[in-house]
């Protein structure tokens, strides 16, 4: 069985002419023609589930339409190392941590078999995220052009597993990172690049209005009430409490209703209490919808995104927050908190509202649903600014720039 | 009609960025005035130029990331509006820019010495464009095989022809208008397209603005 694997057939440039234009594609092309031929490597964890391979899953084939050659190589790992890197990426994130000398080693055991079974001969090799950040070690010299694409929020690192990471990644030869906050101080340069969200992915695709509306009459939403959405699974950190205050504000003036709907919580045990508070917190009101939705309920999100008349994200901390990417591309008013890399999309007062309170969240909410015709014009100005910076084509530019500009 | 040919024709260029993370942050406006002194020329463009391009689609009160920045992370809407209206069309060389915007911020500092040690909400991160450009291979020869590959060029080449090229060419003026007048004679067809205004336009309709001069000058 070979390790490089072979992306699913994804859209080709031609399938996002209508949604992008073709001068849009013809640009894309124009700026991938000097690299054609040019090997490209990309390494991360998993090759299924999780944002890095479902970006990775539509890259892979427009990057080879655009005639680079790319390929995708997974690292294996037993339990062990997937325990530990998982315990590395919570730290990183900021999360409590007790270092211990044998979860480093079975790191580097782990980075060591790995060197051993892949071939590292791209001119470019991108290592995605800190699981393979040791493969470093296998460059021969100054060879090839190595790239570390770091996806998590590195603002607040444990201090004891980023001092052991950080040596590795001084050696790559630039490290990329989702938000200007999340950059470290390296001796390399460190870019910008955003994650992305497919546009014709289930979860972001046009829908028939009878499919919105039919999948919101299952939940058994009022639709000709207004709606208020967060889309996030059931976790301290996306605040559902703060938005359920924040409603019940607005509710004393509006006759709205509240959607919190997100995933997760049926294996996640911190999940499960989260969301038995976030009901007890309801106490019972049936204007407040509350869905524990499964993986696979990517058209449901979509629907529900769709038929919100304002869509909420009250994180208290956020990686980039893709479901503020998915709001905004649906040309929904968005009323967030302006944390992490939420603050890159909703640009206040233009592409959506930041707010920085329960309070606030609620200002915002009774200002747009009192301002419709604002509510709308910023809805169309934040499509436009995914258009232009989050969508996967963003994403390829990115990266053909970036290799451009290394060469 | 006698149709004009150059004896250079217009090259159409495409251009791409990617972002630079910079190591300067500002909480102040103090801090603000020490990273525009030190910051690089490239980090200037960025957050001028560049950004002018990346929000395009937005026409209203927003002009640079400073300016929103005044705004929306430090809730200075007098400093916002200076900075806003500093319009880098006038500009030629980042130098001048990077004078005009410490003035402004110094200004403010002087007038609002308390402001000035106010934490903003989230810090400004500086940043940097790096580019490349990459011919599209488009070549016109006369206005009316200009007017097809305008049309067909997408906002990165138009940008880059039409504002960036200031810097480039140190002129008040852009790519498109010099061969104009330099290869076509068309001096009053150069000038109406330069006084286009970027700031009040998205870059889809101010090339629909030029596609217009255009057709208008060659029913003439």
């Amino acid at each position: 069985m070979t390790d490089t694997l072979t992306a699913t057939r994804a859209m080709t440039l031609d399938d996002y002419v209508p949604l992008l234009g073709a001068q849009e594609v013809d640009d894309l092309r124009a700026i991938a023609r000097p690299l054609a031929g040019r090997t490209v490597q990309m390494v991360n964890s998993t090759a299924v589930g999780g944002g890095v391979a479902e970006i990775l899953n539509r890259l892979i084939p427009l990057i080879q339409e655009l005639g680079l050659a790319p390929r995708w190589d997974v690292m294996t790992g037993g339990n062990d190392f997937f325990e530990v890197t998982k315990a590395f990426h919570n730290a990183l994130h900021g999360g409590p941590y007790e270092a211990r000398p044998q979860d480093f080693e079975t790191f580097l055991t782990y980075s060591e078999q790995n060197r051993g079974r892949l071939a590292f001969d791209a001119e470019f090799t991108v290592i995605h995220d800190p699981q393979p950040a040791a493969l470093i070690e296998a460059r021969a010299g100054t060879s090839g052009h190595w790239i570390w694409r770091c996806h998590i929020d590195l603002s607040r690192p444990n201090r004891d597993v980023w001092e052991f990471l950080r040596p590795f990644v001084c050696r790559y030869d630039a490290a990329l990172f989702s938000a200007p906050e999340f950059a470290r101080q390296l001796p390399i340069p460190q870019y910008l690049v955003y994650p992305c969200i497919d546009p014709l992915s289930d979860k972001n695709r046009d829908l028939e209005p009878e499919t919105v509306a039919a999948i919101v009459d299952r939940f058994g939403i009022d639709r000709a009430r207004p709606i208020v959405t967060q889309i996030s699974r059931f976790d301290r950190l996306k605040d559902p409490i703060g938005v359920l205050r924040a409603y019940q504000i607005v509710k004393r003036y509006t006759d709205l209703q509240l959607v919190l709907a997100g995933g997760g919580a049926s294996d996640d045990p911190e999940g499960e209490s989260v969301l038995a508070e976030v009901r007890d917190a309801a106490a019972g009101d049936p204007d407040v919808h509350i869905l524990s939705l499964p993986p696979w309920s990517a058209i449901e999100i979509n629907a529900l995104q769709r038929a919100s008349t304002i869509v909420v994200q009250k994180s208290l901390r956020e990686g980039f927050g893709l479901t503020v990417t998915e709001a905004l591309w649906k040309k929904q008013p968005v009323v967030a908190s302006a944390v992490g890399g939420i603050p890159a999309q909703v640009i206040h007062k233009h592409t959506g509202l930041l707010a920085h309170s329960v309070e606030g969240t609620a200002y915002q909410i009774r200002f747009l649903l009192s301002h419709p015709e604002l509510a709308r014009k910023l809805g169309e100005q934040g499509h436009e600014h995914v258009r232009e910076h989050f969508l996967i084509t963003s994403n390829v530019r990115r990266y053909l720039t970036l290799f451009l500009g290394m060469s | 009609m006698v149709v004009t040919r150059a004896h250079r024709p217009f090259q159409f260029v495409t251009a791409s960025y990617i972002t630079r993370i910079e190591r300067q942050q500002a909480l102040t406006v103090g801090e603000l005035r020490d990273g525009l002194e030190s910051c690089s020329d490239e980090s200037i463009f960025h957050h001028t130029f560049q950004s002018l391009g990346q929000y395009h689609f937005l026409t209203e009160g927003f002009s640079n990331d400073f300016a929103q920045w005044a705004l929306a992370g430090l809730n200075r809407p007098r400093l916002a509006e200076q900075l806003a209206g500093l319009d880098v069309r006038s500009y030629c060389a980042l130098s001048d820019l990077r004078i005009d915007l410490l003035r402004v911020v110094d200004d403010f500092c002087r007038t609002y010495p308390d402001d000035a040690l106010r934490s903003a909400f989230e810090p400004f991160h500086f940043c940097a464009s790096v580019e490349v450009t990459v011919p599209l291979g488009w070549e016109a020869w006369t206005l009316e095989e200009f007017r097809a590959l305008l049309e067909r060029c997408g906002h990165a080449s138009f940008q880059f022809h039409f504002l960036v090229s200031r810097l480039r060419l140190r002129l008040e003026t852009n790519d498109f208008s010099r061969w104009f007048v330099e290869e076509l004679g068309l001096e009053a067809l150069a000038q109406r397209g330069n006084r286009i205004d970027i700031v009040t336009n998205t870059l889809d309709s101010a090339k629909a603005t030029l596609t217009r001069l255009i057709d208008r000058e060659l029913a003439a």
